[in-house]
């Protein structure tokens, strides 16, 4: 017991000794960064200085130069496409890979459009989108939703078809009718699968964001990047990718804490 | 006019996997709470037996009769411990032992008693929120067996449920299942390699052949219990069994 406390400390010591580590690692990064600037080793048309970053970073609470929005309005526009994509993906994609799983005539019904579709990378949805809704927030969503879709299939099918035959048995001697071991044997017994499907299709939804924004948009952190570029505004180039890294990041981590509620059989 | 102490009846029951011949012409009846042990050698088709029994697979040939009527897990309420490990990983103790109660739509406060009831026979209180995984094998064998019998079953098939464990657990949770059988008044067949532990459990044995199987003998055991493996009865009925299936 005693020991265990002790090796314990000596873990969450060890921890702290590895955070300054890190600490120490990205502060001497920005530092060379920094003075690389400078000492105009590295050209201010190029690259701009993390505290040059920083200015940038609070002007944008309020200024909407140069791509005409500010940084709230363009992080609230990215978000909007992407959850739309995403949260479409997971409430279609995930079921229906359940149930492509477990139901045989639905398989072999979907499975060969779904094998068409499969792999068409979800940037090549792009113009054919443009065409059919235009630039705005539908387009968008619709591209993610191609990328986010398919790992939610994949992974809720695979995960419903290793669906232990003793389970299922047991269920049966119960009683109960197929699409009641469906609910409380199959899609239970799947949720670890389909969550690592939803967070494959979470990484996906938020890089194809900024590709789509990229080539569409009017608004957006993509759009930002972009509008940083023909300005030769390298601070907004980098404010931009600092944020969708920090978001994504974000998003990553809230991810997990559901995911450990959800699966929690698995994890305790 | 059917036998009202009659509970099971197995008619001609054959069956065939392929051209593997597993079961051959198997005809018997089960008493009303009684406690029934299958033992037979490895592969011979026990395992089938119950399959079979619970509407799992379908028979080649045969009938088999609950409550005089043909045997259907949607209308009778069975229960199978299965040979290998069957607690839902994703559910918490109480929530296994309410797992099949649910399925019959059993009202709300019936399941909590009940639950309740077996929670405390089987002394699980303070596991009643782990998952099966935090518990040792013995644990989770308790919880299938407790899972079984909150269904208050017509009948309750086990299938080697101790195959796997230590004498002493084997021992312990023996005992167990008589309790539980006895103050549920229960209808069990239990399928063992242990012709010891047959004879411990029993009021009758069934003794089946190597494939084609069929029924060897029959043996009754009227020993009192709790029963006492030294007691020259207990050993000469053993000795007995051990001798009609020698051959194997
Ligand atoms: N679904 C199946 N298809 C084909 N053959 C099968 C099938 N299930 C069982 N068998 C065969 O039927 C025979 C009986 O199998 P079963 O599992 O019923 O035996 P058992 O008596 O339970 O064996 P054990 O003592 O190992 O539990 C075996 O030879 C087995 O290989
Ligand atoms: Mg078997």
């Amino acid at each position: 017991m005693n020991n265990n406390n002790l090796l314990k400390k000596g873990r969450r010591m060890g921890d702290l000794k590895y955070m300054i580590l890190s600490v120490i690692s990205v502060l001497t990064f920005l530092l060379i960064w920094q003075l690389l600037v400078i000492f105009g080793v590295l050209s201010t048309r190029t690259i701009a200085a993390p505290t040059q970053v920083l200015v940038t970073f609070f002007e944008k609470f309020y200024s909407t130069a140069p791509d005409g929005a500010t940084i709230f309005t363009n992080i609230a526009v990215s978000l909007k496409v992407s959850l739309t994509g995403f949260f479409s993906a997971i409430i279609i994609g995930t079921p229906l890979g359940m149930l492509m799983g477990w139901y045989k005539p639905l398989d072999r019904f979907i499975r060969p459009l779904f094998e068409i579709i499969r792999p068409i990378p979800p940037i090549a949805w792009i113009p054919l989108t443009i065409l059919w809704v235009g630039i705005g927030l539908g387009a968008k969503a619709m591209i993610i939703f191609f990328s986010a879709f398919v790992p939610c299939v994949i992974n809720s099918y695979t995960g419903i078809k290793l669906t232990s035959q003793v389970h299922v048995s047991v269920a049966k001697t119960f009683g109960a009718s197929n699409f009641k071991i469906f609910r409380t044997v199959g899609v239970p017994s799947s949720m670890p699968m389909a969550f690592a499907g939803i967070r494959i299709a979470l990484g996906n939804s938020w890089g194809t964001l900024v590709a789509a924004e990229l080539l569409a948009a009017n608004a957006g952190l993509g759009y930002m990047i972009m509008m940083g570029r023909q300005f030769v505004r390298p601070d907004v180039i980098i404010l931009g990718m600092l944020t969708i890294g920090i978001l994504g990041f974000i998003f990553t981590w809230i991810f997990t804490k559901i995911e450990n509620v959800v699966v929690r059989w698995r994890t305790l | 006019m059917p036998n009202d102490d009659v509970k099971i009846k197995v008619r001609n029951l054959t069956k065939y996997f392929g051209d593997l011949h597993v079961l051959d012409n198997i005809s018997f009846d089960v008493k009303k709470g009684e406690f029934l042990c299958v033992v037979g050698p490895t592969g011979c088709g026990k395992t089938t037996f119950l399959n079979l029994l619970t509407k799992l697979i379908p028979p080649t040939s045969g009938e088999l009769y609950i409550n005089d009527e043909p045997a259907d897990p949607k209308i009778h309420n069975i229960s199978f411990a299965f040979q290998e490990p069957s607690a839902f990983p994703w559910l918490t103790v109480e929530q296994n032992l309410e797992f099949g109660l649910k399925i019959k739509n059993i009202p709300k406060d019936v399941i909590k008693t009940r639950v309740e009831r077996i929670i405390k026979l089987l002394g699980l209180e303070q596991f009643r929120k782990s998952y099966p995984h935090q518990l040792s094998v013995s644990s989770e064998q308790r919880i299938i067996i407790g899972r079984s019998f909150a269904m208050y079953p017509d009948l309750l098939l086990m299938d080697e449920p101790y195959g796997q464990m230590d004498i002493k657990m084997r021992y312990y949770l023996e005992d167990e299942v008589i309790k539980l059988w006895k103050e549920f008044g229960s209808t069990v067949i239990f399928i063992t390699h242990n012709i010891e532990e047959a004879v411990y459990l029993a009021e009758r044995i069934l003794i089946l052949s190597n494939k084609p199987s069929t029924i060897k003998k029959e043996v009754v055991v009227d020993l009192p219990r709790p029963r006492d493996f030294t007691d020259p009865k207990f050993v000469e009925i053993r000795k007995y069994v051990t001798e009609l299936i020698k051959w194997w």
